[in-house]
């Protein structure tokens, strides 16, 4: 994995609400900016400045093709910032998974000092 | 319902979510009690906590320590800089592996949720290397094995796009 990967620029990127939903349509497939910008209701400009800033953050690429620019998610991109938003899950579900076993033992210790 | 989620926020914070089936009470004092952190902090499978300690209160100062079998330990230190029992705990650490992460600031809200709590962590992120750091450990430790889809998190944000 590149250490190039930016992953400042990625989290940034995918703080947008549209930019999630331009993400999701790419998930399906590569698509051009019309193509991006009819179910989104927006303006080309709008989506192109959508689109660059996902470019920037490694997250999608353009691929040529004669005179269109489909664009494509990038794997490198989703992959790194998938890979280290899992870790912290991961992490942090074992956590609270263990600690509702343990506030369940608090809770009969209460209940049994209370009779 | 238990499911944690974790969203991000801009590029600088990560909100975490989680209910538990008990009062704001009990949630604060496991986040607060040495004894019972010990009991529930430990990450991946394997990991101990064989020295935790805190001295709760503004100001003061903990460590915790982890141990794995096979590979190895590191701890994290860190500060409580508000206290609020039962509802708010803030502060700040970083790991040391052994080299200090820059600091890490936390806030950890615990609100009435039905008849348990909805606790509300907000983290501010670490920088870019420790990032990188992180997400290396990661793959060392074989952990990728963990994979959350990130299209399961765009489809979070579709269906709640008020976010």
């Amino acid at each position: 994995m590149s250490a190039s990967i930016n992953l400042d620029a990625s989290f940034a990127a995918l703080a947008d609400p549209t930019r999630r939903a331009i993400l999701a349509r790419l998930a399906l497939g590569e698509a051009t900016v019309n193509e991006l910008a009819q179910p989104f209701d927006m303006t080309q400009p709008a989506i192109s400045q959508h689109l660059k800033v996902l470019e920037e953050a490694g997250l999608i690429t353009r691929r040529v093709d004669g005179t269109r620019r489909p664009r494509q998610l990038s794997r490198a991109g989703i992959d790194a910032m998938d890979q280290w938003l899992a870790m912290l899950r991961k992490a942090l579900e074992k956590n609270y998974d263990r600690l509702d076993g343990v506030l369940a033992a608090m809770q009969s210790k209460e209940t049994r000092k209370m009779r | 319902m238990s499911k944690l989620t974790l969203k991000t926020e801009g590029d600088t914070h990560i909100i975490v979510t989680r209910h538990f089936a008990a009062p704001p009470e009990a949630v604060y004092r496991a986040h607060t009690d040495p004894k019972i952190v010990q009991q529930w902090m430990l990450g991946p499978e394997g990991w101990t906590m064989p020295v935790c300690s805190a001295d709760v209160r503004p100001g003061g100062k903990f460590r915790y320590e982890w141990k794995h079998p096979k590979k190895g330990g590191f701890y994290l230190t860190g500060e409580f800089v508000e206290l609020k029992p039962f509802s708010k705990i803030v502060h700040v650490e970083r790991m040391h592996l052994p080299d200090p992460t820059p600091d890490n600031h936390i806030e950890t809200t615990f609100a009435p949720d039905g008849a348990g709590t909805l606790m509300t962590m907000r983290m501010t992120l670490p920088d870019e290397k420790t990032r990188s750091m992180m997400l290396a450990t990661g793959m060392e430790h074989g952990m990728e094995d963990s994979y959350v889809r990130l299209e399961s998190m765009i489809g979070d944000v579709i269906a709640s796009p008020s976010r």
